[in-house]
């Protein structure tokens, strides 16, 4: 609470969002029936009054729907704090801004460690299957409950930039702009390669029992190890050499096999605080759909966009070895292709695939203005 | 901006482009002559630029801006996407000028080439006397430090567009100050030409 700097939207809290009731059935992709369903989420600044100033930020992987400002308590803000405030990038004087939990998370919206209303026992491996468009779909329920008609803006980096691009293609006509970050139409190999090693991790440690962990040990370490890969794809080769080079922990020499360089220390510490926030089993849903994600349904991804109206800025970073800049003007060549109005940044940097949560000027900078023309484009 | 900082290459091309068109500006630096047509003539305008500090200011003057190099993009555009494609003192360097103009002709209906004249009398008489690479107000680069590539002339274009049956709808010379067209290929410092195939 001190040290509340004067461009930070402080106290804030989630809400939840109660969806699925018999009069409105939620039905995911996959044709089953989600209920109950909820959605958590957050919104900072004001909605106007023709309800044009909402923008939805999509999280990752890992985030949640306290992307800005502080719960009660905590010292820690939301987990894009530097983007969202007052005359941040996402201005809270200008814009009304709402961040949801996915579907499938563990972080107050429905997903695996929710309790089945049939067993009264949390789902487990028996929550239905979540796609990238059953996300989507909850969040266009939540923008509806809202009231808000189009949003001026949809923006996420990595799987919320899928989100964004899944926005573009399944409701082309509630919005008005797209920023898609460090994200791609869909996985390469390479990537869903890494999610597969992380869900092999969950699964092989013992305790992950088939997914039924809930009221026993959780698979932690099988978490941990699955968290330690993400964050080496997270990071880049110099960004590495430059945090840890090959420092050790200690001086007291090396010892058989513990961690001894700085590196592993760093992984073990982030694999380690990781396992008390997230849940195995929403590890495993997320990446799948993560991996299943074809924002152009099979076809090609300009074939999807003919309907867009809106415009769209692309942004990449140069050391983004996981979601290469080459994926991201994928993208951008559907949109010339489609006609879409769009812009291009490869943003240099030196973080990795973390540069969308790091490499703030820049990337605030672009994103700043581009609203700014949408934005004065509405009067 | 206030008109008498607007450089004449600038007026000859806001002259030439009709209102509502669709644009392509290839090379299109911090987007001032975008920012111009959007203001004059209502264009819809996509920019290309390979320096990503000239992005910024593109966005922060509101503009649609792909950063990357002229050589590769065009590719993924239909044929005759925009009404016109603009390679405004761009073509001298980018690595292939006869790709590159052959895609803006195909994606453009029609394309507006500015270069700079390589035979203008000051160069031809610095290369005859100093017998070293000509240096001028327009062309101020030392041979290690130019980002010019190739150096043409406005009879090198003439006889370029012949070759590939390209067709000069008009052509614009000037000097420093003023629009000119007495002996072009002798006078002019920069020449702009409107183009077209069928």
């Amino acid at each position: 609470m001190s040290k509340k700097k004067e461009n930070n939207i402080g106290l804030v809290e989630t809400h939840y969002f109660n969806f699925s009731e018999p009069s409105n059935e939620f039905i995911l992709e996959s044709g089953v029936k989600l209920d109950p369903a909820t959605i958590a989420y957050e919104t900072y600044g004001k909605l106007n009054s023709k309800k044009t100033n909402a923008i939805l930020i999509a999280h990752a992987f890992s985030g949640d729907a306290h992307a800005a400002g502080y719960h009660k308590g905590e010292k820690k803000p939301g987990w894009w704090d530097n983007m969202i405030g007052p005359g941040k990038a996402f201005d809270t004087e200008k814009y009304f801004i709402i961040c949801s939990n996915v579907l499938g998370g563990c972080k107050g919206s429905s997903g695996p460690a929710t309790i089945n209303p049939k067993t009264k026992k949390a789902y487990g491996v028996d929550f239905p299957f979540v796609t990238i468009a059953d996300m989507v779909n909850a969040q266009k329920l939540l923008i509806d409950h809202l009231g808000i008609k189009k949003l001026l803006s949809i923006a996420g980096g990595s799987m919320g930039g899928m989100q964004a691009l899944q926005w573009m293609v399944s409701y082309p006509e509630a919005i008005r702009s797209a920023i898609p970050i460090a994200t791609t139409a869909k996985h390469s190999p390479m990537q869903i390669a890494f999610n597969e090693v992380g869900r092999q991790a969950i699964m092989a440690d013992p305790h992950w029992k088939e997914g039924n962990y809930y009221d026993d040990k959780r698979p932690l370490k099988g978490l941990s190890v699955a968290r330690m890969v993400g964050h080496i794809t997270y990071m880049s080769e110099n960004s590495m050499d430059n945090k840890f080079g090959r420092k050790l922990k200690s001086n007291r020499g090396i010892e058989k096999f513990t961690a001894d360089f700085e590196v592993e220390g760093y992984l073990q510490y982030r694999g380690d605080s990781f396992t008390r926030r997230f849940d195995p089993n929403s590890y495993l849903y997320i990446t799948k759909a993560m991996d299943l994600f074809d924002a152009g349904q099979g076809k090609s991804l300009h074939e999807s966009l003919k309907e867009l109206k809106a415009n769209v800025l692309v942004l990449a970073f140069k050391s983004d070895w996981l979601y290469p800049t080459a994926q991201s003007k994928e993208i951008v060549k559907a949109c010339k292709m489609a006609g879409v109005n769009a812009t291009f940044c490869e943003i240099d940097s030196n973080y990795g695939h973390d540069a969308f949560l790091l490499e703030i000027e820049k990337e605030a900078h672009l994103i700043k203005h581009f609203l700014q023309k949408i934005l004065n484009e509405i009067d | 901006m206030s008109q008498n900082v607007i450089s004449l290459d600038y007026k000859i091309i806001v002259k030439i482009i009709s209102e509502n068109s669709n644009i392509l500006d290839l090379g299109c630096g911090s987007g001032e002559l975008l920012k111009l047509l959007i203001q004059e003539k209502k264009v819809k305008a996509q920019g290309v630029e390979i320096d990503e500090n000239a992005i910024y200011q593109c966005v922060e003057k509101g503009l649609s801006v792909f950063l990357g190099d002229i050589d590769s993009g065009l590719e993924d555009y239909a044929d005759k996407s925009f009404d016109y494609v603009i390679l405004n003192q761009a073509l001298q360097q980018v690595r292939k000028p006869d790709t590159v103009l052959t895609d803006s002709l195909r994606v453009g209906k029609k394309v507006i080439v500015g270069i700079p004249n390589f035979a203008h009398y000051k160069i031809r008489f610095q290369l005859f006397f100093r017998g070293k690479k000509p240096i001028t107000e327009w062309l101020p680069y030392e041979w290690f430090e130019t980002p010019n590539l190739h150096y043409l002339s406005v009879f090198d274009f003439f006889d370029y567009c012949k070759k590939r049956n390209i067709k000069i709808e008009n052509s614009y010379y000037m000097n420093a100050k003023k629009q000119i067209s007495f002996m072009p290929n002798f006078f002019a410092q920069n020449a702009i030409f409107l183009i077209s195939k069928d």
